[in-house]
């Protein structure tokens, strides 16, 4: 298991995070495992007591838990989000725009290509769960 | 048309560096062939039988002569001299080195041009009417709209690895010239009670193994949520649409497992959350794109032509059609000449009709998803001199919506998915037509062509559709009758037991003499079709 990336200053959570079935039953656990087959609205009503939510990718090619991601912070989940399994460098920058600030990827990502990777675009054409201003917000003379 | 401003141009400029990012990697092997795979096709890089081919997006089908110019001369350096215009209003390069793609995207970006989202598992190069801006029955250009979602949905992060690939068209005509309620969403532009102007949403139309006709699930989107309610749509695409099987996983047969009305209710839930999370464009940027998109400076002239030269007469009436200007009309020019493939373009002839849209079309052009191209305005007075020119080089084929005028997807020629050639069955059928001269007898007659049940030649929309498949190692070809991709949209019949490779092009005949047979006065051949069923083409052909 690669090592965990995290874009946050806060200390990680250090208990293995419950499947959502699990934590629905009982409710005590912080840290949650979303499926990409789970609803992750089924955890709003919840999301003030979770510090962290794991989106588990089995197959790089199975993009729900980008949506997952999106709605829990559109929710206004602001805890640890992380992206698990097999996540890509190339993946992890439309990652960071659905919401996760947390990567542990199954195979260790090298640095450099990490960085170019985050680097690469300058600008944006939609808005989504990070801050980022789109060009159309740019075009438009918002600040 | 669209022009790129410094934004615009920084997106396609990062895209040309990121693939040359990419293409290193996996050439150095870094990356698997497993792994590199969805990056190149989300680029429009496909590994064919004999090489890759690359997939160039024209977005809603409209160039200019220096854009047409640039692949051309692409054509010439990276390919053998040709291109091939698709069913997608785009083109496609067949005979691509992989090391030499990366310097292709630079080129293409020099011209405000792209690969991205061309293929993959994510939303498509949009299409749209190829008359759109020209045509006399249009609401509006629908182009604006189109770009708008080009926009939206290129590298959204959300939706960059989708169950299967997602395809939109935007049209604003009643009729329907863009295979609307074949896509995966179609929109219109429509007016409501109220005059203002709005889209009608069609979801979970498309063709393939599966064809499915897109019902309205909402009549009237206002312009300013045009975005979140595309977004709404996709977002329950992706969470629910079936990944257990790829056959199984476009976005109509999650529309058609969970009924239209549970999908509309689904997406309209899922609407009202986003209107609240500031994903809008302001409607200003809708108003700045349509800028671009502003009508030319028509000026009035001559409205009808000197019919002396019967075949500049006969080019007239099948390849002029109607615009929105009395001095003008709209010509298509054919990449249908008798025994050729169609849609292919010579690096020349791209030249040619570069320099002809430049002199006689305001410098535009548009690719149909028929495989020709139109000149979209064009001075009724210049038609003759245009008309020489084409002829000249062979782009004179007076052929629109004919037999001739066929759709073929590449085939077994060319595809790794295909069962059957596709190309020598259109050829075959465009010289025997020729050869009898029943084309003109037979008037608008749509025949499509497809190499496997993929269906990327739309042989379920065809008036004659024919489907290549594989029998026990033999290439055989089904007919199928009675298709329309138009706004009286229907999916084709199959006939029966299928055909050898000459004897579909009998077959075809044959049908084609029983409409000849039985038509009533002014009936198009799906219109006799449609009166009398399939049995008098059964017996015909089977009897």
């Amino acid at each position: 298991m690669a090592e965990i990336i995290r874009f946050r200053d806060d200390e990680p959570v250090d208990h293995p995070a419950v499947t959502v079935d699990s934590f629905l039953d009982q409710s005590n656990a912080n840290a949650v495992r979303v499926e990409p087959g789970d609803d992750a609205r089924e955890l709003i009503p919840h999301i003030g007591q979770l510090q962290l939510v794991e989106v588990n990718f089995p197959a790089f090619g199975d993009g729900r838990g980008y949506s997952s991601a999106r709605i829990l912070r559109e929710a206004g989940y602001d805890g640890e989000l992380r992206a698990v399994g097999d996540v890509l460098v190339d993946h992890v920058a439309y990652m960071r725009r659905c919401g996760f600030d947390a990567f542990e990827p199954d195979a260790a990502l090298n640095p450099d290509d990490l960085q170019t990777a985050l680097d690469r675009w300058p600008e944006i054409y939609q808005s989504a769960a990070d801050a980022r201003q789109p060009i159309w917000s740019k075009r438009h003379g918002a600040a | 048309m669209y022009q790129y401003d410094s934004y615009d141009q920084a997106m396609v400029d990062t895209r040309v560096e990121e693939f040359r990012d990419q293409t290193r990697r996996r050439l150095e092997g870094k990356l698997t062939e497993a792994q590199f795979t969805p990056m190149r096709l989300k680029n429009g890089l496909y590994l064919q039988l004999h090489a890759y081919m690359l997939r160039v997006a024209v977005p809603y089908g409209t160039l200019n002569s220096r854009q047409m110019h640039a692949l051309a001369d692409i054509a010439d350096k990276y390919d053998r001299g040709y291109g091939h215009f698709t069913t997608r209003q785009n083109i496609q390069y067949n005979w691509i080195k992989l090391e030499e793609a990366p310097d292709l995207l630079a080129d293409l970006a020099k011209v405000e041009m792209h690969a991205i989202q061309t293929s993959g598992n994510c939303i498509r190069n949009i299409s749209s009417d190829h008359f759109a801006g020209a045509a006399a029955d249009e609401l509006v250009d629908p182009r604006p709209y189109a770009e708008l979602l080009r926009q939206w949905s290129s590298f959204h992060p959300e939706f960059n690895a989708l169950p299967r690939k997602f395809k939109i068209a935007v049209i604003a005509s009643d009729t329907d010239r863009a295979a609307m309620r074949l896509h995966d969403i179609g929109i219109q532009i429509v007016k409501n009670d109220a005059g203002e102007l709005g889209t009608a949403f069609y979801v979970g139309g498309g063709m393939g193994r599966t064809p499915m006709i897109a019902p309205c699930i909402r009549d009237f989107v206002p312009l300013d949520q045009l975005v979140s309610y595309s977004e709404a749509c996709l977002r329950v695409y992706n969470r629910y649409g079936r990944r257990d099987n790829k056959y199984k996983a476009r976005i109509k047969i999650l529309v058609h497992e969970l009924g239209a009305e549970e999908y509309t209710r689904q997406v309209e839930e899922e609407f009202a959350h986003l209107l609240d999370q500031g994903i809008e464009p302001p409607i200003a940027e809708l108003e700045r794109i349509r800028t671009c998109f502003a009508d030319p400076a028509f000026g009035d002239g001559a409205r009808s032509v000197d019919r002396s030269d019967p075949d500049f007469a006969l080019w007239v009436d099948r390849n002029t059609v109607r615009h929105k200007h009395d001095a003008y009309v709209s010509a298509v020019i054919s990449l249908k000449p008798v025994g050729g493939i169609p849609g292919d373009a010579s690096a020349a002839q791209m030249h040619l009709m570069a320099e002809l849209a430049k002199e006689y079309s305001f410098d535009e052009l548009r690719v149909m998803h028929t495989q020709n191209i139109v000149l979209p305005h064009v001075k009724i007075a210049d038609l003759h001199a245009l008309w020489t020119r084409l002829d000249a080089d062979g782009l004179g084929a007076p052929n629109l919506d004919t037999i001739e005028d066929i759709i073929a997807c590449p085939g077994l020629d060319y595809c790794s998915l295909a069962n059957a050639r596709s190309i020598p069955v259109a050829q075959k059928i465009s010289e025997r037509f020729a050869a009898n001269g029943k084309t003109e007898a037979l008037g608008e007659l749509k025949l499509k062509i497809s190499g496997c049940i993929n269906a990327c030649g739309h042989h379920h929309a065809g008036h004659i559709g024919i489907l290549g498949v594989d029998r026990k190692g033999i290439e055989n070809y089904q007919l199928l009758l009675g298709g329309s991709e138009a706004e009286d949209c229907s999916l084709g019949k199959i006939t029966g037991p299928g055909f050898s490779e000459d004897g579909i092009v009998d077959a075809v005949e044959t049908a084609a003499d029983v409409y000849l047979r039985e038509r009533a006065k002014g009936e198009r051949f799906l219109d006799t079709y449609r009166r009398i069923g399939i049995e008098p083409f059964k017996e015909a052909l089977y009897g």
